[in-house]
């Protein structure tokens, strides 16, 4: 009898707030439209504000009202592009994935420091102390500002004290950008692989002093690429992404070596039987030298010399020259071919 | 009052001679979870205050009128239980309904707080006596006791987030990065509380 009155107790108890929690649920129900959720299950989550809304539940907010677009999630790219505007009933335009780069890659090695910084592992921090403690005012400061910013584990400080993006894990968002304090981070597509790792704006004669990989806006990149899609603009070459053109020749002819190629092994060119020795290649090649043989015999291409930038492809009439080989991105980690041996 | 003296002493006890956090060492958890950044720690401490004060005022409720005259306050544990969760329930739907700006601003913090140990800790010890009038809590102390409890949980969490967002910038050893240095920050924050205990003239002047 006595175990009664707790069990009906608590059963009451139960009762009247589960009645009531009933009853609450459906008087205050509140509308909410199921397409919010459904995009904002497809998206991300890295709450990044590249879209420009407030993270990504402002976003998916905004796509199911219609006032945001269905591809303005750079992070989630083509995939996700697509999935919002099937949800949404619309058809969606893709442009081309991006990724962050650095233009800087003089470190400790390269760069000269005109003073030691020992205070806040923080890059702006570290501007407000005398600006850095590089000699180069438009230089990485290496204190992993950006770093801190990136949601997605793209970026790191190499050993050498630069950032570094990791093209695998970079979604393009854009938040390093506006994180480092020296504006040297920008957002290329992803499918060029060659860009400029210098930002210094001053006369090469002055660079040479404090940084050995810095530009000297030599020009020599212009005259190497014929497309006439490199520019100089204070200094600095400008490189317009939006051309068709793969800067391989740029990269390869540049003096001081201010380049940064993400592939680490570019394929070689082979000629084949095929050759009848016109030479018209050994007149195009960019590199002197690569390209050797005799009038009316096959040539042969020298694979050390060679950068694989494939203008020889197009000169011969023949189609004996192909490109061989290649090996991807030029870090291990995202190598599989070089990470399986 | 007599009266108004124990809610000035209760409320003062609260927040800072027996904070919940750096003197009773409950509700750890949240505290070391949403420490790290300044504004997730305010929503986390007002949503802690919200609910700890109504809380305490329906368990009084149900402590005095239905569990102590049936004798069967040996439930009293899974009664709380049960009301708590409703009552976040319950919370969470008048909010979405009537103010969505304060839902989105608690938002996650609310469901986490109802099985937060420090909230089952106010109201257990709304049940016990009140250790400056030597009576039982009244309705309106254990009120006081409820919000004040939540004000102390409020000022530990900003305080702790306010000092990880600093040691965020700092030369922190490798070793002790992260989560091992807020683990000592909170033990020399919990040794600085234990000055408060020199308060207790109050409770003295206040108990007899």
């Amino acid at each position: 009898m006595e175990i009664l009155i707790p069990i009906l107790v608590l059963g009451l108890v139960g009762l009247f707030f589960g009645l009531g929690l009933g009853i609450a649920s459906k008087k205050l129900h509140v509308f909410v439209d199921p397409k919010i959720s459904r995009i904002q299950e497809t998206l991300p989550g890295a709450n990044c504000g590249a879209c420009g809304f407030p993270g990504c539940g402002g976003f998916a907010k905004a796509a199911a009202e219609g006032k945001a677009a269905a591809n303005a999630c750079t992070p989630g790219g083509e995939k996700i592009a697509h999935a919002v505007a099937d949800i949404m009933g619309v058809s969606a335009s893709v442009s081309d994935p991006l990724m962050a780069v650095v233009h800087c890659k003089g470190g400790q090695k390269e760069a000269l420091e005109r003073s030691i910084y020992d205070g806040i592992k923080d890059c702006h921090a570290a501007i407000l102390i005398g600006n850095g403690s590089k000699v180069c005012l438009d230089g990485c400061l290496g204190l992993g500002s950006c770093v801190k910013a990136c949601l997605f584990d793209a970026l790191s400080v190499n050993e050498n004290d630069v950032a570094v993006v990791n093209p695998e894990k970079c979604s393009g968002c854009g938040k390093c950008v506006t994180a480092c304090p020296r504006n040297i981070i920008s957002i290329i597509p992803q499918v060029h692989k060659i860009f400029l790792a210098c930002s210094n704006h001053d006369k090469g004669a002055k660079i040479k002093k404090y940084c050995s990989v810095g530009c000297t806006a030599c020009t020599l990149c212009i005259k190497a690429t014929p497309s006439g899609t490199i520019t100089i603009e204070k200094n600095l070459p400008v490189l317009d992404y939006s051309k068709d053109e793969n800067f391989i020749t740029a990269n390869a002819k540049c003096p001081s070596k201010c380049f940064v190629d993400l592939v680490k092994a570019r394929p070689r060119a082979n000629i084949d039987t095929k050759c009848v020795g016109c030479g018209e290649c050994v007149k195009l090649c960019p590199i002197a030298g690569t390209i050797k043989g005799e009038q009316d015999k096959r040539h042969v291409i020298d694979k050390d010399k060679c950068i694989g930038c494939g203008i020889c492809l197009n000169a011969c009439s023949k189609r004996a020259i192909a490109l061989w080989g290649g090996l991807g991105y030029e870090s291990v980690e995202n190598n599989s071919r070089l990470r399986n041996t | 009052m007599n009266s108004f003296m124990s809610i000035v002493q209760i409320a003062l006890a609260a927040v800072l001679i027996q904070n919940f956090v750096l003197a009773r060492f409950l509700g750890l958890c949240p505290f070391f979870g949403v420490s790290k950044k300044l504004s997730s720690a305010t929503g986390m401490g007002m949503a802690v205050v919200f609910v700890m004060t109504i809380a305490s005022m329906f368990t009084w409720v149900v402590e005095r009128y239905i569990l102590v005259p049936f004798d069967i306050r040996y439930l009293e544990i899974i009664v709380f239980i049960l009301i708590i969760a409703s009552l976040v329930q319950l919370l969470e739907l008048i909010m979405r309904k009537f103010t969505p700006s304060l839902y989105e601003s608690l938002g996650i913090y609310l469901p986490l707080i109802s099985t937060n140990c420090a909230l089952f800790a106010v109201v257990i010890i709304n049940t016990g006596t009140n250790q400056f009038t030597g009576r039982p809590f009244t309705f309106i102390e254990s009120t006081i006791n409820g919000t004040a409890s939540g004000i102390g949980f409020l000022i530990a969490l900003v305080l702790m987030a306010g000092i990880r967002e600093k040691l965020e910038l700092a030369d922190v050893p490798k070793t002790l990065d992260g989560l091992p240095i807020a683990f000592i920050s909170a033990g020399l924050m919990a040794l600085a509380f234990l000055g408060f205990s020199g308060l207790s003239f109050f409770a003295a002047s206040g108990g007899q």
